[in-house]
């Protein structure tokens, strides 16, 4: 087991390294080079800056070196806590993130939580009752799922809020906690706020894992234990839930992974439509701006979510089936 | 007796009728059975006519709409939908009603007023805007347009079948062409992504070993990633100043670039368990060259399996290119796309007054059930010798 779970680590990181290449691929890719835009952009604000001091922003990121020392220094820097500064936001980039990357998190796992808690007991009825007209229209609404895009729902919910009840539904607070510290009326606040992103995010990875479900389970039940256990006396729930479940329960963990990333990679978008104050809105503008150490950083983060979430379950899974380990231990 | 000998009659027509019916499963190709089992797959079928419905639109986009989808008209600006109507009293007329504009004195909004005794006729393969079929016939009929008693007026002068954007440029003709440009765009990315999926994952599957675990490792890694913002990143880089066509061609590989794992994985998959089957062998020890093994024993055999991968890919890419444009790092205007006409409808003022604007998101959902209800099919139909 241990084996298998430094096998993952290492695969973690070497992920999450790759994914600090691509971010920096999105830092070098637009034309000139970040002081030269940085420059540009305090003249226009009226700020006088001397050739030396360019010079020494120049240094401070290495960027008359190599791209390939360029990409150590900026690893380098952020080891250090140094994100460089957005101009876009004329701020360093870890505070205009700030609470940002803690709310995406935040609304990822809420809608994750909601793909199993509505997946989970779905999926089991789908398939102890398969065919019947419940389990006709659990797969009907998941196929719908699957095809609407997270933002394109979100687009429709706030057009039906601002309708129907004449309000805005975006947002993760409501005006007077927006600027607030964080105390328990503002995280209750966020609370309340939560069921519409967690939905828009989470539609797409519901479907899918009741889907997952469905199948796993259905192939178990027929299974001869099953028969077996049955033909003992065992009540249908004992039947269904002591070990067929657990079982059907293994690819359903396995698949989370997956499901997250789409989840962290969505939320960007619906973030946008929603105006969460995730990171998502921050990217498109800091892109559109070509303010490239924040965008960069930004991508950086959205991936590690992902890598942390995928360690995470692959601990789960262990923890869930214990076959894992003998399988590591053989192989 | 006689009703004895025909019942034996008939039992031997059932059993010959049977034993016919297995000799025709028997000697069918691979082909045959696979298209035997798609044809009992209803929904797939419907999806697949779905879809025949959306190209045929795609190829004779200038057919079905009848105004140019550019041209913006300032009188014209946010009009709700004018469904025709097939009769009215007297019988068969079709016709809109025309509306009348004019501007609030208090707000400026532009307002709209049903002019209830003022009907618009229509017709259908009317003449209209000259265009060219396929770019090559010169012709100007178009599927709907108003009457010649209308003094040779154009249609866009007077119809807006789903209404018009805030430019008072007409919806139905600019999803007819989003439409085109959003369906082929996800064609040709799955085409490139597949080419190198199986160029990739057939190197992966067939020679094994180090190169397959190398292989492996980096898709492993490659699908791990968000995509959306990684896409969002590079697309953002595309110059400004880049004509349609270059936008065009760039997101089109850009999407392929991220999307092509999935297929890598199902080619290896099947390479990996076709190694191991008896007529590889065979071909190996009647002494078949390594190419000939692949092209001819292997690839045929899963070539069904690669078809109902692609088709389920095709709609991650759908959606993908429609985010992107939504979020204006995409295709961006002149050009029309389902993602770019949604753009209008990310103000939620103005959505929640014209909601209408919402109507691109029909086609996207449509057309994205329809891809995966067939890839499903296709996915049942490709293995025929299964349960």
């Amino acid at each position: 087991m241990a084996g298998w779970l430094i096998r993952r680590t290492l695969f973690a990181f070497a992920t999450a390294w790759a994914i600090s290449m691509l971010s920096f691929v999105v830092i070098q890719i637009p034309p000139g080079d970040y002081v030269t835009s940085y420059i540009a952009q305090l003249q226009s604000q009226g700020t006088i800056f001397t050739d030396d001091e360019a010079q020494a922003l120049r240094d401070l990121y290495g960027l008359d070196q190599p791209v390939i020392l360029q990409y150590f220094r900026w690893l380098g820097l952020m080891a250090q806590g140094n994100f460089g500064v957005s101009f876009e936001f004329n701020r360093p980039v870890l505070d205009v993130i700030g609470d940002r990357f803690l709310l995406t998190i935040v609304v990822s796992v809420a809608a994750l939580l909601l793909t199993w808690i509505v997946a989970l007991p779905i999926g089991i009825y789908s398939a102890v009752k398969q065919y019947s007209i419940g389990d006709y229209a659990f797969t009907f609404i998941g196929f719908i799922g699957l095809a609407i895009p997270g933002f394109l729902l979100a687009l429709v919910l706030m057009y039906f809020g601002f309708v129907l009840f004449d309000a805005n539904v975006g947002g993760l607070f409501s005006p007077e906690y927006a600027q607030a510290d964080w105390s328990w009326d503002k995280l209750w606040d966020l609370m309340q706020h939560m069921p519409i992103p967690a939905l828009a995010l989470g539609l797409a990875g519901t479907a899918f894992l009741m889907r997952i479900m469905r199948a796993n389970l259905l192939d178990e039940l027929r299974k001869p234990y099953v028969v077996t256990a049955r033909a003992k006396g065992l009540t249908n729930s004992q039947a269904v839930l002591k070990y067929p479940v657990r079982v059907a329960l293994n690819p359903f963990v396995s698949i989370v992974p997956f499901v997250l990333r789409d989840i962290v990679g969505g939320s960007v978008i619906v973030s946008i439509v929603l105006s969460l104050p995730t990171l998502g809105p921050i990217l498109l503008k800091s892109l559109i701006a070509q303010d490239s150490f924040l965008a960069g950083t930004i991508i950086l983060l959205l991936g590690v979510i992902t890598v942390v979430g995928t360690l995470i379950s692959d601990i789960l899974l262990v923890i869930l089936d214990p076959r894992i380990k003998f399988k590591a231990r053989g192989g | 007796m006689a009703e004895d000998h025909t019942t034996r009659t008939i039992e031997s027509n059932v059993a010959v009728g049977v034993a016919r019916e297995e000799e025709r499963i028997s000697v069918a190709t691979q082909w045959q059975l696979t298209w035997w089992r798609f044809r009992k797959h209803k929904v797939a079928n419907i999806a697949a006519i779905v879809l025949i419905m959306y190209y045929v639109v795609v190829l004779f986009a200038d057919f079905f709409a009848y105004a140019d989808p550019n041209l913006p008209a300032a009188k014209r600006g946010l009009l709700p939908p004018q469904p025709i109507h097939l009769f009215d009293e007297d019988g068969w007329n079709p016709h809109v009603l025309a509306f009348e504009g004019s501007r609030d004195p208090e707000t400026f909004e532009r307002v709209y007023k049903i002019l209830g005794d003022q009907q618009i006729s229509v017709q259908f393969f009317a003449q209209g805007l000259e265009y060219e079929i396929l770019g090559i016939i010169p012709w100007d009929r178009h599927l709907i347009g108003v009457s010649d008693d209308a003094g040779g007026a154009l249609a866009q002068e007077h119809v807006s079948l789903l209404g018009t954007d805030i430019q008072g440029r007409d919806m139905w003709s600019r999803i007819i062409f989003a439409t085109s440009i959003s369906m082929t765009i996800g064609l040709i990315a799955v085409a490139i992504s597949q080419i190198l999926g199986i160029v990739i994952g057939g190197v992966s599957g067939y020679f094994g070993g180090l190169i397959d675990t190398v292989i492996q490792r980096i898709i492993e890694i490659v699908r791990s990633i968000p995509q959306i913002p990684l896409l969002m990143g590079i697309a953002a880089a595309v110059p400004k100043d880049w004509s349609i066509e270059q936008i065009y061609f760039a997101i089109t590989i850009l999407l392929a670039l991220i999307l092509w794992t999935e297929l890598a994985r199902v080619v290896r998959g099947r390479f990996l368990s076709l190694r191991e089957e008896d007529f590889v062998m065979a071909a190996e020890l009647a002494g078949a060259s390594r190419m000939r093994i692949i092209l001819r024993h292997m690839v045929p055999s899963f070539l069904s399996h690669i078809i109902a991968a692609t088709t389920l890919a095709i709609p991650t890419i759908i959606i993908s290119e429609t985010s992107l444009s939504f979020l204006g790092l995409g295709l961006r205007p002149p050009a029309i796309s389902w993602g770019v006409l949604l753009q209008q409808a990310q103000n939620i003022q103005v959505l929640a007054l014209s909601p209408w604007l919402l109507l691109p998101a029909l086609p996207v959902i449509v057309a994205i059930l329809a891809f995966n209800f067939l890839g499903d099919g296709l996915r049942d139909a490709a293995d025929p010798y299964g349960t």
